[in-house]
């Protein structure tokens, strides 16, 4: 930590989009220090030992089994990695957190959700913001899983609005304690945990409150039925109905009204670590797919020999390497943020706060990509399996429920789509990006007269650098106007806004991809790094035929005449490869890696 | 009591296995290390010992310095110091006159090795070793107990079991049994972080004169095509035994 925190010009979250990041400044998973590689092992074994063996287990609705598997990963202090050490954690960074996760998380849904509910929105909100007292007394238990933690803020009523929930709580005559009436649905971990973070409001407050309620059932606290769902299956949804249930004062987490706040602040952790739970999940479908393309014979030919296969592998490697690359990059990010804070005085829980916060456009993204990159990666694994990719003997069918999930929790994916875009538009007004002057910079450039020079692109991955650079004008174009535009009333204008983030998704997305990969060309070489390369290259073809669709869409609902016509000129201009790689040969090339070594390799 | 367990740094079994330089020399491009598995058998057994009967545990590797995760790892699991000779491995006769020198200077009550490593599965490292230090030695050993000087072990040999007393110091070839697979562990996060600030030691090597050298490798033939016979159908089998396997 220490040789990055004295570094105080590491990039502010959204400012990927204005700023030239040098690969160097990038931390890839081929970062990992020795005992981030044993962690890694470690979790790896854990899941291999404790889960693998028993998928089918989780697939019955084993919820037994899922509080079992969780007390031995508190038993190996896989619970308490974030936590400091005062409270019996070991206080290891933000990368280390996000490792646990990844690896823990990819051999059923049912544990990762377990896992996430309880490390993150079940235990954050105490670190975060508990009192002393509060900490001392909850938080060395749920790191050590002695206790389990589950987030009561979703009600039938209010689910991505969170702020409109109806659950009350009413101050007593004496001053000394709340009582909380209400009822919370879809809460995971209801059926075994012992401390749940309740989110209720006082009299007509603006804002609700968050309280820490322990688990009584003598306490007015009752749990309806285990849900039936898609996937997940051993994963306990539940919903829980306070009624009367009495809460001393001392357990409000923060002030009054400040509910919200610390939901939101909670799902920020909850969403990039929702990303790094898509990511083993995404290497161990890429695994079995393989395998069983190598094995399965038709026409006389292992199926992986066929073009129609070896895309699937190479696009799914390719979405899978995107999406470690960039949850990696913001975790350290977020892991140089905090140390800075720590560094100035600031307090662990702010430090953590406040690190995580400052890139809180970072992790909404993350969040959509990772998830969505699953779900596709689970899809072409059925469709690898063929037939037996739909029976449920065979590990996609569950693969592909689990991954369902990922895309509706922890904020659906439209409501982080627009919080991206949203949270960036807002740190531009503060001044915390500055998005006017670069925007302004292209409005002239589209007027003025492009340069006709050929650069020379003969440095690897120049061309795409220069693509991405690209990019961020289009989005600085297509936003920058509709800014412009609708001021105050673009959020009125959604399908505008969704068009934006998916650009923006695509730029932060390819951008980590090639950085990561262009550090690791410098330091192993170019043919050692040949189908990084093309995966990088791979990703951005694709990511310049999103920007180009959506910008497209977008420009064309708010510009009109001479202006849609100079936007779209630009557009074209700003998504105008010199060399048009040869995706086919890309693809070939990953998937002649991914066949030959029969596993994700990379 | 004090304890040695010799860990040998190995290819994982999933590993691909390919030659460079002329086939005479394994390929560790791309492969990734485990700590042997009879080693690991002893690593936990030590660590039984260590927890019941308050034993130090050292672990000793010969190897570079690309053998130290795999150290790492032990040190994780519970050993409390660790000890690298600073040379390349090359032959058992060389390794185990490299561990000869420590064994012998750090007066070990009992020294437990694999059986053989799984890498080039020698098996004669914890024989010499035995000889070298003048201990008593049980090889493929399933059960272990010590009691103040004596120690008493069981022998896997053909078809049955050898129960055998014998004096301390002891070297042991060791392998599954010592504990079970279900027993083997994971190494917890504070582990992994304690194992950071445990000694390990760097040392030189003594210069052992290495009497072999590995000429060629090469690997088995890869596995033929498949044929599945219907077990109504054993005249079929006869016929592709002896006219096609010509085994029969
Ligand atoms: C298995 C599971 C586990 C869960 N665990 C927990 C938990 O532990 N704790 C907890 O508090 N909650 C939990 N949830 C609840 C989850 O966070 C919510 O389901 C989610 O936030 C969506 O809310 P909703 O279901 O009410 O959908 P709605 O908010 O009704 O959304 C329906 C659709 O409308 C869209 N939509 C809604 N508002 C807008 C808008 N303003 N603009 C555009 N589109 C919009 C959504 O994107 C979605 O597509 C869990 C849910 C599930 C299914």
């Amino acid at each position: 930590m220490a040789e990055t925190a004295d570094k105080k010009d590491i990039l502010r979250g959204g400012q990927f989009l204005v700023k030239e990041t040098a690969c160097e400044d990038v931390f890839t998973p081929e970062d990992f220090n020795e005992e981030q590689k044993m962690m890694k092992e470690t979790v790896k074994e854990f899941v291999d030992r404790e889960i693998v063996p028993h998928k089918e287990r989780f697939e019955h609705k084993d919820y037994a089994l899922t509080e079992e598997v969780m007390r031995k990963a508190g038993e190996l202090g896989l619970l308490g990695i974030a936590v400091p050490e005062e409270y019996d954690g070991l206080g290891m960074g933000f990368v280390s957190t996000m490792l646990v996760c990844d690896y823990i998380s990819g051999a059923t849904g049912s544990i990762a959700t377990a896992f996430g509910a309880h490390t993150g929105i079940g235990t954050m909100p105490i670190t975060l913001y508990g009192t002393e007292e509060q900490k001392r007394k909850y938080v060395p238990k749920l790191a050590t899983g002695e206790w389990f933690g589950a987030y009561c803020l979703t009600e039938p009523g209010a689910g991505s609005d969170a702020n409109s929930g109806k659950t009350k709580a009413e101050l007593s005559s004496d001053g000394k304690t709340y009582k909380i009436n209400g009822q919370k649905m879809w809460i995971s971990n209801a059926g075994f945990c012992n401390v749940f973070i309740v989110f209720a409001r006082i009299e007509d407050d603006k804002n609700i409150t968050g309280f820490i309620v322990e688990n009584d059932p003598s306490n007015g606290i009752s749990l309806g039925e285990e849900e039936k769902k898609l996937g997940i299956h051993s994963s306990s949804t539940r919903q829980v109905f306070f009624n009367d249930t009495v809460v001393p004062v001392e357990n409000m987490l923060a002030g009054r009204g400040e509910g919200f706040k610390i939901a939101m602040n909670a799902l920020n952790v909850g969403r990039i670590k929702l990303a790094a739970a898509c990511l083993d999940a995404q290497r161990r479908v890429i695994d079995m797919g393989v395998k069983y393309a190598n094995e399965r014979v038709q026409f006389k030919t292992p199926i992986a020999k066929f073009g129609a296969i070896k895309s699937k592998l190479a696009e799914m490697a390719t979405n899978a390497y995107a999406s470690e690359s960039a949850s990696y990059r913001a975790a350290k990010n977020i892991e140089d943020r905090i140390a800075i804070r720590l560094d100035s005085g600031a307090s662990h829980s702010e430090a953590e706060l406040k690190g995580v916060e400052e890139y809180a456009i970072e992790c909404s993204i993350l969040k959509v990509a990772a998830s969505e990159d699953m779900q596709n990666c689970a899809d072409e694994g059925i469709q690898i399996f063929g037939g037996m990719g739909f029976s449920a003997d065979a590990p996609m069918e569950a693969a592909w429920r689990d991954a369902r999930i990922s895309r509706i929790y922890e904020g659906t994916n439209e409501i982080n789509r627009m919080l991206a875009v949203g949270m960036l538009v807002k740190k531009a007004m503060k001044g915390h990006v500055d998005l006017l002057n670069p925007a302004m910079a292209v409005g002239e450039e589209l007027t003025g007269i492009p340069s006709f020079d050929t650069p020379d692109y003969s440095e690897v991955l120049s061309e795409e650098k220069a693509m991405v650079a690209k990019l961020k004008k289009v989005f600085l174009m297509v936003a920058g106007s509709a800014i412009q535009k609708y001021g105050p009333e673009l959020e009125e204008h959604q399908q505008l806004l969704m068009a934006a983030s998916d650009i923006l998704i695509e730029i932060y997305m390819a951008e980590s991809t090639i950085l990561r990969t262009e550090k690791n060309v410098k330091r192993f070489g170019e043919d050692a790094q040949k189908e990084q390369i093309a995966m990088a290259q791979l990703y951005l073809y694709h990511a310049v035929d999103i920007i180009t669709q959506k910008a497209k869409e977008g420009i064309v609902s708010f510009a009109e005449g001479d202006e849609q016509r100079m936007m779209l000129m630009g557009l074209k201009r700003f998504t105008k490869y010199q060399n048009q790689p040869n995706v086919i040969a890309l693809r070939n090339l990953i998937a002649e890696k991914v066949t030959s070594e029969n596993t994700y390799p990379f | 009591m004090k304890i040695l367990v010799c860990i040998s740094h190995v290819p994982d079994t999933t590993s691909k296995i390919n030659f460079t330089d002329n086939d005479t020399k394994f390929d560790t491009n791309g492969v990734q290390f485990v700590i042997n598995p009879n080693d690991e058998f002893g690593l936990t057994r030590a660590m039984w010992f260590k927890e019941k009967q308050g034993a130090t545990v050292d672990i000793i590797n010969v190897g570079g310095p690309e053998t130290e995760p795999t150290l790492r790892k032990a040190l994780a699991i519970g050993a409390d110091s660790a000890i690298r000779i600073n040379t390349e491995a090359l032959d058992g006769y060389q390794v185990a006159k490299e561990l000869s020198a420590v064994a012998k200077e750090g007066n070990y009550d009992l020294i437990i090795a694999g059986r053989e490593s799984i890498d080039y599965n020698g098996g004669m490292v914890p024989g010499m070793l035995a000889n070298l230090i003048g201990a008593s030695f049980v090889n493929t050993c399933i059960s272990l107990e010590v009691d103040g000087e004596t120690a008493t072990a069981i022998r896997e040999i053909d078809g049955g079991k050898e129960t055998v007393s014998a004096k301390l110091p002891l070297v042991i070839g060791g392998q599954k049994g010592l504990v079970e697979e279900s027993d083997l562990r994971i190494p917890n996060m504070r582990g992994i972080m304690m194992a950071r600030k445990k000694p390990l030691e760097v040392k030189e090597p003594q210069g052992a004169e290495i009497e072999t050298k590995a000429v060629s490798f090469e690997k088995p033939a890869p596995k033929g095509e498949v044929k599945l016979v219907s077990p109504d159908n054993l005249d079929e089998l006869i016929n592709l035994l002896h006219n096609e396997a010509k085994v029969i």
